[in-house]
């Protein structure tokens, strides 16, 4: 975990304080809602169909116990006692009043959490694999360098108003498990054949009305220079991205229309200006942010105690085991996985008592420790195995324990038209319909892997493109509409779906991807080709047969 | 930016305007006067001209309402108001999801 | 429009000159870009400062010859959302080593104060008197700063390592310029 010191502490409690007067400008008719909209965007605050919504940074997705515990506060005294995690490691709240902002922003300041960069053209909160610090395969731990580059783009004096909002996520495995692919900047940390840490850098990738998945312009950046690059490639967009249009204004356009080549000689070009200055980052300055994350003291354990194969009898138990707990680095500890879907659930919701009760489990079974991942699940991550019979009954009881993590029924979705302003037709229902049709625990395994994403507009919050089934949400003559795409993913071989066909209405999705489900398992040339493989084998048409030959 | 008054209104059937109230976000609506959190205080258009007016004085509010703009409605014979797509009828009546209850 | 210079609002010394009014005799002024390249020589003969308004979508190299002959570069946020003119600021200031007045024109509102001046401004053509009022202040809201440019802040990353030398020194690191 990283340990926030006294100067990050000084700079949320500056914001808090700025935020306060602007509000108090605000609600006087000092700033009119043009200037005081990109201000409350910078603090996370987007006004939605019912009542503002409050976005809150999760840096790389860790979280304390405390920090949990002052959600589940927020979530009671300035919201509906609940939140939303969302795809990008963030929690949000949809139901805060402005008046009651500063308040609300002050009590999370407590705990070092704050809404900075969570919306506007800026460089937002900085993502990454939610099991960093703890997966087997990892070079070193990301965050290190996730919270480098949050602290460098944080308030930052030239890249505050970008012609886009700008993402940046950073992995330090093969397995990409951070989609860093569909980033405005994506890296990936490597070891280079002389033993020296460096990063491969992409550019350019992103959802949305125009999606892309980004492309590599430099394969091995010396981790020294990594900030510098990073500058560049801001720098370079800054300047020559397009501000004449919204909708060609992200970085991805700009890599699109120069062409790679010629955006890469304008990143190299800039980066040659300022390579070795301010940014470098000397060992010094790496080891001292390193040295500000702390590990837990794991006890030495060994692998299988006996109480896993006591409890080994309980089928359900076995059944989580299996699906929802994956290796730790360290043996005899375990990562858990806590599913936020259950079945007939709005995926990625926690009410005020769950993030109590995990908040006291990640004290209990975790060091305190909690992650957030992308699939708008939480973590915990340093659970020690011989615990995990007595974490199951716990989460369980709390409703945490739908062993569907990674399957059919652990969908994304975003909020869509229930509460969005921007949607055009609801994602939470058409959700909420899936799970009840693929509530048997022995069906969704028998399936296998698949990930099901609904957004509710083209913005594609809920990354519709890169699910292995993409649900997208339309507006056809003030009805809702589905289009569904197959074989996308978001993993290191991250692809673009494939539309089946033309958009069903919203009564026939659940219907249609049962037909889609079915065609699979008659399809598949055995048990353990994911659905993904099978599309990416027999191209859509099989299944769009299937689909629309009774529609 | 452009003002909405600046873009062509054009209205097919009757007509609202409504908003989110500064200070907390709550939905409202347009009356011959001020404000409502009722729908069926809100003042009804009929023509282009009667809307861009009643927007107009939206807009001038620039205080009390965040955004306001025109939506259609359904008048029954009876003269009660209900929104007239879906995106207003999730305004009038909120989430179409069951909330977590407040514990 | 009030001018903050210095944290004060001051009179401004210069006249910006429209394209087609002819040069005054003496007088600093501020001339479009257009104008100045066309005849550099002639604009900095004159035996008065020059100022030069250049656009956010031009290259600032192309001012690098004569800029120690320059004393003011306006530089505009046609809207406080455009935020080409950072880069520009910056640009000028830490690469081309300008020391001229670097003045903030256009969309100037105060709760961007803090940014233009660590991008290397120190004029701003503000356009409420009130927020003009509030400079001081504003600039002063935030005692923490991450990202290093030219302004002499001493940013984070510095000041821890300055406090593990030497643990007074936190507290100097969170001094503005």
């Amino acid at each position: 975990m990283y340990a926030h010191d006294e100067l990050d502490r000084v700079l949320v409690n500056e914001r808090v304080t700025e935020f306060r007067d602007q509000v108090r400008r605000r609600l006087s008719g000092e700033l009119t809602e043009d200037e005081f909209k990109s201000l409350r965007l910078m603090n996370g605050i987007y006004l939605q169909l019912h009542a503002y919504m409050l976005r809150i940074a999760i840096p790389y997705g860790t979280l304390s116990s405390a920090q949990m515990r002052k959600l589940a506060y927020v979530a009671r005294r300035f919201d509906r006692g609940y939140g939303h995690f969302t795809t990008r490691q963030n929690i949000q709240f949809h139901w805060h009043k402005l008046a009651d902002l500063p308040d609300s922003l002050a009590a999370l300041a407590e705990v070092g959490l704050h809404g900075i960069q969570t919306s506007g053209n800026c460089v937002r909160n900085i993502t990454t694999d939610q099991l960093a610090g703890v997966a087997p395969d990892e070079i070193e731990d990301p965050r290190i360098w996730a919270e480098l580059f949050r602290q460098y783009t944080t308030l930052h004096p030239e890249f505050s108003f970008l012609p886009r909002k700008f993402k940046i996520a950073v992995i330090a495995t093969p397995q990409d498990r951070a989609a860093i692919k569909i980033h405005d900047i994506g890296v990936a940390l490597h070891r280079n054949a002389a033993g020296e840490t460096g990063f491969e850098v992409m550019v350019g990738g992103g959802l949305g009305r125009s999606p892309f998945i980004a492309k590599v312009i430099n394969p091995f950046v010396p981790r020294r220079d990594i900030l510098s690059y990073i500058e560049a490639v801001l720098r370079v967009y800054n300047q020559y991205g397009r501000r004449d249009n919204l909708f060609k204004a992200r970085i991805k356009i700009l890599v699109h229309e120069l062409g790679v080549a010629k955006f890469t000689e304008e990143v190299e070009a800039e980066f040659r200006q300022i390579r070795g200055g301010a940014l470098a980052l000397d060992d010094e300055v790496v080891a001292d942010i390193a040295a500000r994350f702390s590990y837990p003291a794991y006890e030495k354990l060994a692998d299988a105690p006996p109480e896993l194969a006591r409890a080994a009898n309980d089928e359900r138990f076995s059944a989580w085991r299996r699906n929802s707990v994956a290796r730790h680095k360290v043996p005899g500890y375990a990562v858990v996985t806590l599913s936020l879907k259950p079945t007939g659930g709005t995926p990625g919701d926690a009410t005020a008592a769950q993030m109590e009760t995990i908040a006291g489990l990640a004290d209990r079974y975790s060091f305190g420790e909690i992650r957030v991942a992308h699939e708008q699940n939480l973590v915990l991550p340093h659970v020690a195995q011989r615990d995990l019979p007595v974490l199951w009954r716990a989460l369980d009881a709390a409703g945490l324990a739908t062993p569907n993590v990674g399957l059919i029924s652990d969908i994304i979705s975003c909020p869509g038209l229930d509460y969005c302003s921007l949607s055009n037709a609801r994602s939470i229902p058409i959700a909420q319909e899936l799970t009840r049709r693929f509530a048997d625990p022995q069906l969704a395994t028998l399936i296998g892997r698949l990930h099901i994403n609904i957004s509710g507009c083209i913005n594609a919050c809920g990354h519709h493109h890169i699910g292995h089934i993409g649900i997208l949400g339309v507006d056809k003559n003030g009805e809702e509409f589905y289009q569904i795409t197959l074989g996308g993913r978001a993993d290191e071989g991250a692809v673009l779906g494939h539309l089946l066909g033309p958009a069903v209405p919203f009564d026939q999705v659940a219907d249609v991807i049962e037909d889609i489900v079915e065609t699979y398992l008659d399809l598949r040339q055995a048990p353990d080709e994911l659905f993904v493989q099978t599309v990416e084998r027999l191209g859509v048409t099989p299944f769009k047969e299937r689909v629309y030959a009774t529609r | 930016m452009t003002s909405p008054l600046q873009q062509k209104i054009k209205i097919a059937g009757p007509s609202v305007v409504t908003a989110n109230r500064t200070h907390d976000g709550v939905v409202i609506w347009r009356t011959a006067s001020g404000w409502s959190t009722a729908l069926a205080d809100a003042a009804v258009v009929r023509i282009a001209d009667e809307a861009r007016a009643l927007l107009g004085a939206a807009l001038a509010d620039d205080i009390g309402a965040v955004g306001p703009y025109i939506a259609p409605v359904e008048i029954a014979a009876d003269g009660t108001i209900s929104p007239g797509n879906l995106r207003e009828r999730i305004r009038v009546g909120g989430v179409t999801i069951t909330l977590p209850a407040m514990a | 429009m009030p001018l903050v210079k210095r944290g004060t609002i001051v009179a401004d010394e210069f006249i910006a000159l429209a394209d087609d009014a002819p040069a005054p005799d003496k007088g600093a002024v501020i001339v479009s870009a257009a104008r100045f390249i066309a005849e550099p020589e002639v604009w900095l003969g004159r035996a008065a400062p020059l100022g030069v308004a250049w656009p956010n979508d031009r290259d600032v190299t192309e001012l690098v010859p004569y800029l120690s002959r320059l004393a003011l570069i306006a530089l505009v946020f046609p809207k406080f959302r455009d935020g080409r003119a950072y880069t520009q600021a910056r640009l000028l200031r830490e690469r081309h080593g300008y020391r001229g007045q670097l003045r903030a024109t256009g969309q100037v509102l105060r709760d961007q104060f803090l940014f233009m001046q660590r991008a290397g401004f120190d004029a701003f053509d503000v356009v409420k008197a009130s927020d003009a009022e509030a400079f001081a202040a504003t600039v002063a809201r935030y005692s923490v700063f991450y990202a290093p440019t030219g302004d002499g802040r001493i940013t984070v990353f510095r000041a821890r390592l300055m406090a593990a030398a030497r643990p007074a020194a936190v507290a100097a690191g969170r001094s503005g310029s």
